[in-house]
């Protein structure tokens, strides 16, 4: 009972939280100084991680597949199935575990650090809005950044299954390019952007405020010293890893079933 | 005439997770007064000032400030009266990453239009009134514990406010710099005519800055004295322990 009561009331501060955020998002010209600080925290901070994870998520997935495929002599398939799932699953969803990893754990330090010293007491004592002055800068920061850095995720993990399936599979790079490309663009119905494209990159924007959201509800909520922040950190990075899966698939469901 | 009573409480209660804390505290302040509050470790004297400034709400009972119950206070009166208070933390609680000197600024940077000129001169005057003048542009982290207590204080001072709460405003300091920290808060009181509050263990800071002094224990206000000469002579069993006899008799 008392553990749904704590999810209860997470949930709930959660929600509220995300709610005053997007309703005082007029603080975002005033702080965009902070906004670019954390940009660049959540975006180059992070970069060479993201890189070095996509082109090896790349290089497996075109392996994996590749090896299959060319028992059935269809490894020209390769750059299709590459392009795809790391425009609709994997690009999303390992930069989103990255920044989580990275960037929501430091989030929800630094905020559940200034809880546990009164910072956030003294915030309150001098009439300044802890929502608009931490929530929203971080909130509007990672939403950009974890688009932008997915398609960079994207673009390295297929240039690393091109790579691999030229390297090791025999499939001429140009062929595998080809494919890939090919894979993407022919869903370009909607918005003049691939399908798989901008809705992995919607995905992605969706996961950005969840780890947001969740790491600084978190921090706001650490109490108890070092040992509540430690806390903190862990509660954010969990709870933003399983909300990501959870939300991933209903907007999978969403996006490609409805 | 009496001056007004600008900071009342009446028979305030207040547990933590069952435990009681402020136990029907009473108190009064007037305008321009300093109290002192004296008392054990962990007995609730900061949570009796997060309950002015209204961090903290009373379980029951109620606190007054200028015969306003702050429980009942709407967020926007609440921010018009905490941007006439001062609060100086026990820690500090300095923004960790914002440099000294935008620490200070911090309340007239988010608060008032005034223009960076204005706030700079105004953030380098207060930090030479406690005489870190040449920090301002260190981290928090970099300075130490006596000094990060000066930058709260003058962060608190910065808005010149009317009412101003002191959690330990000597801890961690030397005597000399204490001394003149105990003048500069005489001095607002008596050229300023601010009110305040002052927590403190020490007993020459209590000397020098308080009108009225009690002693706070079992979440009461056990002994209420009318000047801090009457409260160091005072006989009360509880205060001789708590000095240690001789001290107290010899008036330390
Ligand atoms: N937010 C809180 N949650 C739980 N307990 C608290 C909280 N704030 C204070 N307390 C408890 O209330 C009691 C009084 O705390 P307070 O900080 O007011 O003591 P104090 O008189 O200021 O002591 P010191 O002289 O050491 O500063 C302590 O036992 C403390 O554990
Ligand atoms: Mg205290």
């Amino acid at each position: 009972m008392s553990f749904l009561r704590q999810f209860l009331e997470n949930t709930g501060f959660l929600f509220s939280l995300l709610f005053k955020a997007l309703t005082r998002l007029d603080a975002v010209p005033r702080r965009r100084r902070m906004i670019a600080y954390h940009m660049y925290n959540g975006g180059i901070g992070v970069l060479h991680v993201v890189l070095l994870v996509g082109l090896f998520m790349g290089m497996i997935v075109a392996l994996q597949t590749g090896i299959e495929l060319s028992r059935i002599g269809q490894q020209d398939q390769i750059g299709i199935i590459v392009a795809i799932s790391m425009a609709r699953e994997m690009g999303p969803f390992i930069t989103a575990t990255i920044l989580s990893a990275t960037v929501g754990s430091a989030v929800a330090a630094e905020i559940g650090t200034m809880a546990v010293s009164e910072e956030l007491a003294a915030l309150e004592v001098m009439s300044v809005d802890r929502v608009r002055y931490l929530v929203v800068p971080r909130l509007v920061a990672l939403a950009v950044m974890c688009p932008v850095l997915t398609v960079i995720c994207d673009t390295i993990g297929i240039l690393g299954g091109g790579f691999v399936a030229s390297s090791q599979l025999h499939v001429g790079y140009q062929l595998y390019m080809d494919s890939a490309l090919d894979a993407l663009l022919p869903t370009a119905e909607l918005i003049g952007i691939p399908k798989d494209v901008y809705a992995g990159l919607l995905k992605s924007f969706v996961f950005g405020v969840i780890i947001a959201a969740i790491s600084c509800a978190q921090g706001l909520r650490a109490t108890g010293g070092a040992l509540g922040v430690g806390h903190a950190t862990r509660g954010a990075v969990r709870d933003s890893i399983i909300a990501i899966i959870i939300s991933n698939y209903f907007m999978t469901w969403a996006m490609y079933q409805a | 005439m009496q001056d007004p009573t600008v900071i009342r409480f009446e028979d305030v209660h207040k547990a933590y997770g069952g435990v009681s804390v402020l136990d029907g505290l009473s108190l009064e302040v007037r305008r321009g007064r300093t109290l002192g509050i004296m008392g054990p470790s962990g007995t609730g004297k900061s949570v009796t000032l997060r309950h002015i400034i209204g961090l903290t709400r009373a379980d029951a009972g109620r606190v007054l400030v200028e015969d306003r119950d702050v429980a009942t206070l709407t967020r926007k009166q609440l921010r018009e009266l905490r941007r006439r208070m001062g609060y100086v933390f026990q820690e500090g609680a300095l923004i960790n990453w914002l440099s000294i000197a935008e620490n200070v600024a911090l309340p007239l940077r988010e608060n008032t239009s005034l223009s960076e000129e204005e706030i700079s001169e105004r953030v380098q005057a207060k930090l030479e009134l406690v005489h870190i003048g040449d920090t301002g542009s260190k981290m928090p982290s970099e300075i130490s514990g006596g000094m990060r207590k000066r930058v709260g204080l003058a962060r608190a001072l910065i808005t010149d406010p009317e009412l101003i709460l002191y959690d330990e405003p000597n801890a961690g300091l030397d005597p000399e710099i204490a001394r003149s920290i105990n003048r500069q808060i005489r001095e607002l009181s008596e050229e300023l005519d601010v009110t305040a509050i002052v927590v403190e263990h020490r007993i020459d800071c209590i000397r020098a800055v308080a009108d009225e002094v009690i002693f706070l224990d079992e979440g009461r206000a056990l002994v209420h004295a009318a000047s801090p000469e009457e409260f160091f002579q005072s006989e009360h069993p509880r205060l001789l322990r708590f000095f240690g006899e001789a001290e107290t008799k010899e008036n330390l």
